[in-house]
């Protein structure tokens, strides 16, 4: 008799865990909010929301692939397969034209959106919107600055209280045989520089990004790109990114830039808490951070405001979620102004709203928090086409090495390119 | 083939006399099946039954699958405007120059790889065979150990020895002309190629050492003796002895690698990602289908992969006559 009580309850118990499991509709119905790695600032959102929702739902943090363009891989993926799994999402702002016009993001109303762009920096603001309309809530946004060392502009004479250009920076790493840190490796990273480069000019990479992909116009043969070819040619031809700039990205360019040929680097703020942190462990000198700089993203032309690199994560609802009501208002709890402030103090990663950065803390942790807010407002996002996996692989296969950039490069990227959009050519 | 002594030739049991005595009768007279011939490939089907249709399940529905979707012009995230094209994707692709350089790239991968292999696999099963009894076991597992790593992580480990920021490789051999603490090793073509073909090399070996040290087993000792007693040199025992006597076991070992070996894929992902003119046909086909979600072109260049493979093995199988059944001491 007892056994078969026994053996009633284990069964109740498997089928009870087997609705559970299921997602069964007992307790708060279960969010999922797919995020890029960080450093553990997203899941501690997540579940201050879930407190906050005092039941109404649960977010659960699942991570996405390190590289931007596998996480825009594996969400495409299953968002083209429908999957009912992904309410919540980070996304890259370059690929959320490609999702918004496949109709993979749930509409956000109008109410809501007028609230989260209430006092957001006019690039994340940008980067968030397709065809007029936001379809993502900024969370986060990210900006270049130009990070120098004091001492190397010092003896050059450089006055770094005033902006600087590329072609300054490119004589001073001659005449003291130094080297500039920037992004040449054939990825993601290679495309925002040349794109910052194109925009600073006063050029524009694709010209008519919400055309149909067989009428796009690219602006890159043009006064604006060749000069950018022209800087980024001397650069790589002048052996002046070093011998890793081939496979240089924003890691390596760090710590290169702590190193002693270090002399200017353009970079995301990552590499100041990262600096920080290595100091504090003791792996890093702590000259060298107070050997440390920072300034507006150098200009092109002389006198004309440099456009920044604009990167960041805005949070996208899926549009085949069982439960969109409840992931938007999860959306709007997890880009509350002092989530922002908090993630950008503990994580590194700036916020998308003005209000945060008054923060204390924002301020105490990092001391050149209003450059970055002052570079958000004038940086330039990548080109808002659903196309623009294949823009950005095809500048990064004509672009590849900087030493071969040459004043014909950007007319036989372009002519590259469209082609790739035509269907013609394989990338 | 039948002028070769089989190991079963130099059989001195008499079970392993009939065998040979049957082996002879089934090819004089292959359409008498004798009732013995027929139970036994009547159990060959039951053993191999379920994974042949495991097999179809998950190989030969895929391959239609591919081959269906490479006549469409379909974009993964644009699923209403999918449009038959016939083999536009196929005469697209084949005028394509990215094409022939990631199938030039893909050959020379695959035909320098094995060569060094088999040489190397070769030397090494040599040195498997030959070793004292007490150390065989150590041996071959010293041997084997590259084999047994995933090939991902063998490719990171490559590319960090060799990478300019966190590689030791430039410090540790700066002796050799060429290389110093600059040389950025996935900066350039050859460089680039070299690294992931070491790393190739290093983890595949041992592979074509294994198959190789099974046809040196068969190889009848014999046989090796009376050579040695005729006079025969080393050199001479191995080239007129030993290998005629595993050349199936030599065919299977540089088929099973060559066709291993043209779809590379995981190292030159980890280690370039394709820069420098080092795209091989795999990736080729990943990134038209995984990267740009362009099913359509995507699968079009994976049937064309596909086909290729298949060449291979025909050309293996029928022109240099690669005994397959051979390589397990039947024929």
């Amino acid at each position: 008799m007892r056994r078969r009580r026994a053996a009633a309850g284990a069964l109740g118990l498997t089928a009870a865990m087997v609705l559970v499991g299921c997602g069964g509709e007992d307790g708060p119905p279960t969010l999922t909010w797919y995020t890029n790695p960080d450093a553990g600032g997203q899941a501690v959102i997540a579940q201050r929301c879930t407190e906050e929702a005092d039941g109404a739902y649960r977010i659960e943090v699942s991570t996405l692939p390190r590289e931007a363009s596998e996480q825009r891989q594996q969400l495409a993926r299953r968002l083209a397969a429908e999957d009912a799994s992904i309410d919540l999402m980070s996304l890259d702002p370059p690929f959320i034209p490609e999702f918004a016009n496949a109709g993979f993001l749930a509409e956000i109303p109008a109410e809501m959106a007028e609230r989260v762009s209430e006092d957001v920096v006019a690039g994340a603001l940008a980067g968030a919107t397709w065809e007029d309309e936001l379809v993502t809530v900024p969370f986060w946004a990210n900006t270049q600055l130009l990070w120098y060392r004091e001492s190397v502009v010092e003896e050059a004479g450089l006055d770094m209280s005033e902006p600087v250009t590329w072609d300054q920076l490119i004589e001073v790493a001659q005449e003291q045989d130094l080297v500039l840190g920037v992004q040449g490796t054939k990825a993601e990273s290679m495309t925002v520089w040349i794109n910052a480069l194109v925009a600073s000019a006063g050029g524009t990479i694709v010209e008519n990004p919400e055309a149909p992909t067989d009428e796009i116009t690219l602006g890159l043969d043009s006064e604006a790109g060749r000069e950018a070819a022209r800087i980024m040619g001397e650069i790589g031809g002048g052996g002046l990114g070093g011998p890793g700039l081939p496979t240089a990205d924003e890691n390596a360019n760090l710590s290169v830039f702590q190193g002693d040929r270090a002399s200017f680097m353009v970079n995301w703020p990552f590499v100041w808490t990262a600096t920080v942190d290595a100091v504090d462990a003791g792996t890093l000198d702590a000259e060298v951070l107070e050997d440390f700089g920072w300034a507006i993203y150098p200009q092109v032309v002389e006198g004309e405001e440099s456009r920044p690199p604009y990167g960041g994560i805005n949070i996208g609802v899926g549009a085949f979620s069982n439960h969109t009501d409840l992931a938007l208002e999860a959306a709007e709890c997890v880009v509350a102004p002092e989530n922002q402030a908090e993630y950008f103090a503990t994580n590194g990663n700036p916020p998308a709203s003005t209000a945060a950065y008054d923060d204390p803390a924002v301020q105490d942790a990092f001391p050149m928090a209003d450059l970055i807010r002052e570079s958000l407002e004038q940086a330039e996002p990548r080109p808002q086409t659903p196309f623009y996996n294949e823009v950005s692989t095809g500048l990064q296969e004509t672009w590849h090495p900087a030493s071969a950039v040459s004043d014909s490069t950007p007319a036989s990227s372009a002519d590259f390119i469209t082609a790739v959009l035509r269907g013609e050519r394989l990338l | 083939m039948s002028t070769q002594i089989t190991p079963a030739a130099g059989g001195r049991t008499p079970q392993a006399a009939a065998d040979q005595e049957e082996a002879e009768v089934r090819r004089g007279h292959e359409a008498e099946r004798s009732d013995r011939t027929r139970a036994e490939a009547r159990l060959g089907w039951y053993l191999a039954g379920p994974a042949f249709v495991v097999m179809l399940a998950v190989t030969a529905y895929p391959i239609l699958q591919a081959t269906f979707d490479s006549l469409f012009r379909f974009k993964l995230t644009a699923q209403d405007e999918r449009e038959f094209i016939g083999l536009g994707n196929y005469s697209m692709i084949l005028t394509d120059p990215v094409f022939w350089s990631s199938m030039w790239v893909t050959l020379l991968i695959t035909v320098v790889t094995v060569l060094v292999e088999l040489v190397l696999g070769f030397a090494l099963a040599l040195v498997m065979h030959r070793a004292v009894r007490q150390l065989r076991g150590l041996l071959r597992t010293a041997i084997l150990v590259p084999y047994g790593i995933i090939t991902v992580v063998s490719a990171f480990a490559w590319f960090y020895a060799f990478d300019i920021n966190s590689g030791f490789v430039n410090s540790w051999f700066s002796w050799v002309p060429g290389i110093d603490e600059n040389l950025n090793w996935f900066a350039e073509t050859g460089p680039s190629l070299f690294v992931i073909m070491a790393s190739e090399i290093w983890k595949t070996t041992p592979f074509i050492s294994l198959l190789l040290l099974a046809g040196l087993a068969q190889v009848p000792g014999d046989l090796e003796e009376a050579a040695e007693v005729d006079g025969a040199t080393w050199w001479q025992r191995l080239k007129r002895v030993v290998i005629p006597n595993m050349k199936a076991a030599i065919m299977v070992a540089v088929l099973f690698r060559a066709l291993d070996a043209f779809r590379i894929f995981d190292n030159v992902f980890i280690m370039t990602g394709g820069a420098n003119n080092t795209q091989v046909l795999s990736l080729l086909a990943y990134d038209q289908s995984i990267s740009r979600l362009e099913i359509g072109l995507g699968s079009a260049i994976s049937v064309l992969l596909f086909l290729c493979v298949l060449l291979i093995c025909f050309a293996a199988i029928k022109l240099f006559k690669v005994d397959l059944a051979g390589a397990r001491g039947e024929g």
